[in-house]
């Protein structure tokens, strides 16, 4: 199968990759760019582990089509720490230990900071709902709405 | 497969028309691409149309407002003036799915798609929204109750995609409002739903309504009787019993894992009553 050239920006870098049409975000990142931080839990848009940022917009990278980021700007877990200084969420959440096997952390940490952003101060509730899409198998859900308010907490401080 | 992203909408149409294989139009992809992942079904061409004028804008008409075919669910909730004009409306589009998928999921995708428990249809069957057509013949408005014809299916011919779809001009006193059954509080598929439009005049009394339901039957269905049983009264209690009997009447579901003919059909007459009084308060009633 012949295989298209499709130019985007990913964390910031313009990034150019070949792939076929019918492969998802989710495969480029992962088997031709070796960005691995997004995760497959499903491929099928339940469990978020797979939660990119596209145009500004969270999305499953597994219900986006490679082709169709075209232009786009694509953000992933791995441009979230700035060199050495992880982001208030990444550093919080190893703190409280809101994570075992850590599949979901990747996805969840990048939802959890697009709802940050939108909603600096939100309730538990909204975050709970904020994050239905992000399934989390091993931690339980209440270390890690712990985790996403103290964050938002020190970010509202700073 | 081919992914396309076409010139015009007139392109759109021939390429559609001319394909002798498995075509689809991509929106948000939440469907589309978990079939395609599924191999449910496999695609000969993608054809992606988010790119063409309109498609991503919302724009007020003639005191309503038309809706782009690829604005996304979270896109549509953030607009304030949609959502205080036709709250039913785009809380239904906002129960579709996650965070992740609201990025994406579309109302016209939601209609196309043809799902029995599809959130975003009953309130724009209640609203009376009318879907713009094109294809190779050109441009014909279609209401929206009439795309949708069975599980999976719909009546667009051949060539043809919506390119938006118009929620019309709200009358004053009036109010919309939808819900739905699900055994968790996110994330899963509607066991049964409803969604009530109502018109009141100065004093509280209904001078139309529209009731419409889903999961219960092949299709979202509007149910005449219903809305007719709820027009000259304040919602009293009789009014509210002969709506609920309309809508048991109009339910021919189907027994599944998510729940049986009875449950289905019981938990529609609740929701529609619990609808009705919601779009109510929501046109200004005092109950
Ligand atoms: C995790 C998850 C949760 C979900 N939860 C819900 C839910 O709670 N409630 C619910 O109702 N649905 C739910 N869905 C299903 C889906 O998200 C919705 O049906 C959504 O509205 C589909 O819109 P889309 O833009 O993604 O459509 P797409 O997948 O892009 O397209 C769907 C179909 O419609 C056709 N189509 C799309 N646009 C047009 C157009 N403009 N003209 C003609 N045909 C067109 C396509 O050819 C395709 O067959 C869920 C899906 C996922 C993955
Ligand atoms: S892998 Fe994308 S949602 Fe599960
Ligand atoms: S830590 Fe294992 S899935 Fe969440």
């Amino acid at each position: 199968m012949k295989t298209i050239p499709v130019a985007t920006t990913i964390n910031g870098d313009e990034t150019e990759f070949l792939c076929h049409t019918d492969e998802s975000l989710l495969d480029v990142l992962r088997d031709r760019l070796g960005l691995t931080g997004a995760k497959e839990g499903c491929g099928t848009g339940d469990c978020g582990a797979c939660s990119v940022m596209m145009n500004g917009r969270l999305v499953c990278s597994c219900l986006v089509l490679g082709v169709e980021t075209e232009g786009a700007e694509i953000e992933t877990i791995e441009g979230m720490a700035k060199g050495d200084t992880l982001h208030p969420l990444q550093r919080v959440f190893l703190e409280e230990a809101a994570l075992q096997c850590g599949i979901c952390t990747p996805g969840i940490l990048v939802a959890a900071k697009a709802l940050l952003e939108k909603n600096p101060d939100p309730t538990d509730t909204e975050v709970r709902y904020w994050l239905a899409g992000n399934l989390c198998r091993c931690t339980g859900y209440d270390k890690i709405i712990k985790a996403v308010q103290k964050a938002a907490a020190e970010m509202r401080a700073a | 497969m081919r992914y396309v992203k076409p010139e015009s909408f007139e392109a759109a149409a021939t390429l559609l028309r001319d394909e002798t294989g498995i075509s689809r139009i991509l929106a948000g992809g939440t469907d589309v691409l978990v079939q395609l992942k599924a191999e449910m079904v496999e695609p000969d061409l993608m054809v992606d149309l988010k790119h063409l004028p309109g498609m991503r804008e919302i724009v007020a008409e003639d005191g309503g407002f038309r809706i782009g075919a690829a604005v996304s669910g979270a896109e549509l909730g953030e607009h304030d003036a949609v959502k205080a004009m036709w709250p039913g409306v785009v809380e239904g589009v906002e129960l579709i799915g996650s965070s992740q998928v609201q990025s994406r999921a579309t109302m016209a995708g939601n209609l196309c798609t043809g799902s029995p428990a599809g959130d975003a249809v009953p309130a724009m069957v209640t609203a009376e929204a009318v879907a713009r057509v094109h294809g190779p013949d050109g441009v014909r408005d279609v209401p929206v109750v009439d795309i949708p014809t069975g599980p999976g299916k719909n009546s667009l011919s051949k060539g043809e995609f919506i390119t938006s779809i118009y929620l019309p001009a709200r009358p004053a006193h009036a109010g919309d409002a939808y819900l739905r059954f699900i055994p968790r509080t996110e994330m899963d598929i509607a066991v049964s739903s409803a969604a009530v439009s109502l018109a009141l005049d100065e004093d509280g009394t209904v001078t139309s309504a529209r009731v419409a339901v889903g999961a219960v039957a092949p299709t979202v269905r509007l149910v005449k009787d219903a809305g007719a049983a709820l027009v000259g009264s304040k919602l009293d209690d009789a009014a509210i019993a002969a709506m609920v009997h309309a809508v048991e009447a109009a339910c021919s579901p189907i027994t599944d894992k998510r729940g049986t003919i009875e449950f289905r059909t019981k938990t529609a007459g609740v929701l529609a009553k619990r609808a009705a009084l919601i779009a109510y308060g929501r046109a200004g009633g005092q109950l």
